[in-house]
């Protein structure tokens, strides 16, 4: 009898549920491929959301967004890094070299880049814009020189250090400005509250109102990375 | 026919002696990732602790690859496992499969004693292609990458031809189906780009649609032929139950991919879409939490392998706590804005891979190591019983302390680095060395003492169970439509 009903019901029938699992997975494809194509359209550099790689020649900034509700990169006044002026190509090319880099020495093995990765070390999403690197002046070589050799610098309070991996001094350069060129991308906002080093020309400003962050870091005496002179 | 209680190959059909070879090489790889996940928890408290041999990025790099390889060691043995069972037919071109085989174990090999002895390269081409990618999951060299899509596709040619010669059953066609996918879904992360936006964008085709989409259906394929080996549940409801989970993990699974596009500088409608699909994922794992209870329940748990269908219904919590409960708690894109890239991931990862995949596998090794020794009796007044009762207790309990650790520290780093300092670099050494933060980093390495405890427990467990063992098991009774009626 109970059988017989449960034969009865389309909607706990096999039939219906193969029928659905075939059309409910072909139409979530096909859905994701529309997506795609507009996504990649969207994040191809060059466009509004991932800029062109020669983006390196100017400043990039952080800033809140009233309209969006969320920080943004703004792309400032020519900056190039180095000081040398590249051409896109040129870029494109110092970019995908540091890309490179931040693979075959696993940069990922213990950081995360836009979020994603391991937790051991912090998030190089916005590290070209933290204030660890002390002032906008010496930062591009401060940065050449930690990544070349790190294992002796100033890093934190709790003992983890990064560990020397052989980068030479073209790789680091070339690291830096692919972090320089991240740091351009937008990211709907992530990192969040973030307070990106002093970048202004003038006479310094006075430093950005002190953060809760800057607090809680001199009280748990932690010391963020390499502020070497 | 050997005696009972005695390992022989001659109580296995082809495709089963090819399956335990797969199952041998991944409980080995299982046992190399609690070993260097062990190492990597220690540097967290000790952070000098082997700095410079193996470095945390190595060892971390060696657990999580270590575990995808084991756990789709284990996936290919458990399909070879029931192959001929599916099809009625024997394994077509199983010496293929076995060279296959053979081909990928050594090439397992050398990745890891390259990822463990050459560690890292210059940043050219060349150190992607031979050494590592350097992408967190993938990181096997390209040329392994290679291998990797032979191999898979060398398989997919036995199950497809065997299946083709055979009958295509419900779980068949849902498995052919799958596998496809599998193999073709790989491919999306096999290429260099300088735009790290575009990188992750395909790398996450990988990675979600493999464990979060075709990964669940593979499982749900192994549960449904798990419950009609290990109870003897009526093939029709298995099936019907498998197509539904189908259409629910594909329904919320595939477009619940945005959820990893909210901050990698992908467009913002991702967070409707990425926030609403990924809503829904929990919704088939509570799905095969009711399909495997009410199988359970409904013969009165009486199964002929009770380890199996012990760790079968784990896995339906492990699942849904796991990659449900513990995904939903932070995948909306208002929380997840605080916990990406946190320990809270950490935890979810830690509970999901275990609950979902780990669950599974093992419940396949107890059921091939059952009939290895002539289909011994495993239900109960097992002797030996003691075993794999507490194995299975240290491999939870040292997991759930691990994932509640890792998520004290989420909690702690989500407040204390995102919400109240400033997510820089000074912020996240704030929460790092924040008490909350090392106690936790204390209680996840006691977690990871109990269950690599566990998993000693459980490899002597599969070396013995049964062994003494004088009786056969009892012969499972195909249900009946009228029986249950």
């Amino acid at each position: 009898m109970a059988e017989t009903q449960t034969q009865a019901l389309w909607w706990a029938s096999e039939f219906f549920w193969r029928k659905m699992a075939i059309w409910v997975t072909a139409g979530s494809f096909v859905v994701l491929i529309f997506l795609t194509f507009d996504t990649v359209k969207q994040i191809t550099a060059g466009g509004k959301r991932v800029p062109a790689y020669s983006v390196i020649n100017h400043r990039v900034d952080y800033v809140f967004d009233e309209a969006r509700n969320f920080q943004v990169p703004v792309i400032g006044a020519e900056e190039p890094l180095f000081g040398k002026k590249l051409t896109e190509e040129e870029a494109e090319a110092l970019v995908s070299k540091g890309k490179l880099t931040t693979q075959a020495k696993n940069c990922m093995g213990c950081h995360t880049l836009l979020g994603n990765g391991s937790y051991y070390a912090p998030d190089l999403t916005k590290s070209w814009l933290d204030r660890s690197w002390g002032s906008k002046e010496v930062r591009e070589q401060s940065m050449v020189d930690f990544l070349m050799d790190p294992t002796d610098k100033l890093h934190n309070s709790i003992g983890r250090r990064m560990p020397n991996l052989g980068i030479t001094e073209e790789e680091a350069r070339a690291t830096v400005a692919f972090l320089k060129w991240m740091s351009a991308i937008d990211t709907n906002g992530f990192p969040t509250n973030f307070q990106p080093i002093d970048q202004a020309d003038a006479a310094p400003e006075v430093a950005a109102e002190a953060a809760p962050a800057v607090e809680v870091a001199a009280d748990a005496g932690a010391v963020a990375a390499p502020a070497q002179q | 026919m050997a005696a009972l209680g005695v390992l022989d190959s001659a109580n296995l059909n082809g495709g089963q002696k090819l399956a335990v070879k797969y199952f041998t090489v991944s409980v080995a790889l299982f046992g190399a990732q609690v070993l260097f996940g062990l190492l990597a928890g220690l540097q967290y408290l000790n952070p000098e602790f082997l700095f410079g041999i193996l470095d945390f990025s190595v060892n971390r790099m060696v657990h999580v690859n270590a575990m995808v390889v084991w756990l789709l060691f284990g996936f290919i043995g458990s399909v070879y496992w029931l192959l001929e069972d599916e099809s009625g037919v024997p394994v077509v071109g199983l010496g293929f499969g076995n060279l296959i085989f053979w081909i990928f174990t050594l090439a397992v090999v050398v990745v890891v004693l390259v990822y463990l002895l050459v560690q890292v390269g210059p940043g050219e081409k060349s150190s992607i292609w031979l050494i590592n990618e350097g992408r967190e999951y993938i990181e096997a060299p390209r040329w392994a990458d290679i291998g990797i899509v032979v191999c898979v596709l060398g398989f997919f040619f036995n199950v497809a031809a065997t299946f083709m010669k055979g009958k295509i059953t419900g779980i068949g066609g849902v498995l052919l189906f799958d596998l496809v996918a599998l193999a073709g879904i790989y491919l999306a992360g096999m290429w260099f780009t300088p735009n790290i936006s575009m990188d992750q964008h395909w790398w996450w085709w990988v990675i979600h649609l493999w464990v979060e989409a075709t990964w669940e259906v593979l499982v749900g394929c192994l549960m449904a032929y798990g419950l009609i080996k290990t109870m003897g549940v009526r093939r029709k409801i298995v099936e019907t139950w498998l197509y539904i989970e189908v259409a629910l993990m594909f329904g919320s699974g595939i477009l619940g991919l945005g959820h990893h596009y909210f901050w990698i500088g992908t467009p913002e409608y991702w967070f409707t879409i990425g926030g609403f699909f990924s809503a829904l994922e929990p919704i088939p794992l509570v799905a095969m939490v009711v399909h495997a209870l009410f199988d359970a329940g409904h013969h009165k748990l009486k199964s002929n392998n009770n380890p199996a269908l012990a760790w079968i219904i784990g896995q339906a919590f492990g699942n849904f706590f796991g990659a449900g409960v513990w995904g939903f708690m932070h995948t909306l894109p208002q929380i997840n804005l605080y916990t990406h890239g946190t320990q809270w991931t950490a935890s979810h990862g830690h509970l999901a891979f275990f609950g979902a995949y780990v669950t599974m596998v093992i419940a396949f090794f107890y059921i091939a190591v059952q009939k290895w020794r002539g289909n011994v009796w495993m239900s109960g007044n097992l002797v030996g019983a003691w075993k794999w009762k507490w194995a299975m207790f240290l491999l939870w309990a040292g997991m759930i302390t691990m994932t509640m650790a890792l998520l004290i520290a989420g909690y702690e780093q989500s407040q204390i680095e995102r919400a109240i300092g400033g997510s820089d670099w000074m912020a996240y050494f704030a929460a790092q060395s924040h008490r909350w933060f090392t106690q936790a980093m204390f209680w996840r390495q006691v977690g990871g003492w109990m269950f690599a405890l566990g998993f000693v427990l459980l490899v002597w467990d599969l070396m013995t169970i049964g062994k003494r063992e004088t009786r056969s098991t009892y012969v499972i009774e195909p249900e009946t439509a009228k029986a249950v009626a």
